[in-house]
């Protein structure tokens, strides 16, 4: 507990990233990043087995 | 000399015209005609289903399992459990994370079957459901954050009210209100996200996974788009261990 209180210093007000009307937290801003990573990567990246399967349909 | 009729067949009908006396056979045999066994518990997935695209549905389930779990254990124990006990403490986090796992992998899921516009073939009340156990698991998670029972709740509720107020329901929709938001939160809530959940899941089950767009041209060009793309694809296009209505994903 001590060590992730040392990590994440929350004794102040949120950091925030404003544009226009749009006001996130920089915690939102990074989950929504991770998103859209974690979809491209879900993308990007090949599943496991899946050429077997279909070199086992051909 | 009357002939004695099988069980469950209406006086005066023959075995080739048989129509169940009672409504449970004639529910049944509804249920089994829209949704065999088969497709309900398949045993092959379509090949196209092997991308990790597909498995956000899946995790949203799962979180929502670790979830109603976790806050069962939190509702049977109360807020002086889970804020002044080391297991209380532990077993809020887990609930708590679970949430925000839920909520990330629901809208990865979200895009995921919009960029393939999942409501394809006859799929629009998955696409509907999908979208509708979004909106209510809004509230539901907000109904849980003001139910805390500490500054946070306070601060929450408080700066929610105004927005409740300003689209005119905060009179019968009082987030100060620990009470009324607790029963939103562990009752009525839930039971909507679960019920419509399970009824997501089934219309998958019924219509299939939706198929990739070049998938569903080439099985249209092969003149197979009404037994194939909707129901089952076998061939070697990239749809062949199931029958299209693999996963719930």
């Amino acid at each position: 507990m001590g060590v992730l209180a040392a990590v994440f210093n929350l004794n102040h007000p949120a950091h925030t990233v404003d544009w226009h009307f749009i006001h996130l937290s920089v915690a939102n801003v990074v989950v929504i990043g991770l998103m859209f990573v974690v979809f491209a990567l879900a993308i990007a990246l090949p599943f496991p087995g899946a050429q077997r399967r279909r070199r086992a349909n051909k | 000399m009357s002939v004695a009729e099988p069980p469950g067949v209406a006086p005066g009908r023959g075995a080739g015209e048989r129509e169940p006396a009672s409504w449970t056979a004639r529910v049944r045999e509804a249920a089994v005609d829209v949704l065999p066994p088969e497709k309900l518990l398949p045993d092959g997935q379509p090949t196209y289903v092997a991308s990790w695209i597909y498995v956000f549905g899946v995790a949203s389930i799962a979180s929502l399992v670790v979830i109603i779990a976790s806050g069962s254990i939190l509702a049977l124990k109360g807020p002086a459990w889970w804020h002044y006990t080391g297991v209380g403490h532990f077993l809020n986090s887990i609930h708590l994370w679970a949430v925000e796992l839920f909520f990330f992998v629901m809208v990865v899921h979200l895009w995921g079957k919009y960029w393939m516009a999942a409501w394809r073939g006859g799929r629009i009340r998955v696409w509907i459901t999908g979208a509708i156990i979004f909106l209510i698991a809004i509230p539901t998670a907000l109904t849980g954050y003001v139910s805390q029972q500490n500054f946070d709740s306070q601060w929450i509720s408080t700066q929610a009210k105004d927005a409740m107020n300003s689209v005119g329901i905060g009179a019968f929709f009082n987030v100060t209100n620990f009470g009324q938001m607790y029963s939103w939160h562990v009752l009525l809530l839930p039971i909507a996200v679960v019920a419509l959940v399970a009824a997501h899941v089934l219309l998958v089950r019924t219509h299939g996974v939706v198929p990739p767009f070049e998938l569903e041209k080439r099985l249209e060009r092969a003149g197979a788009h009404a037994g194939g793309v909707t129901g089952g694809a076998g061939d070697d296009t990239g749809a062949g261990e199931g029958d299209g209505s693999g996963a719930a994903a």
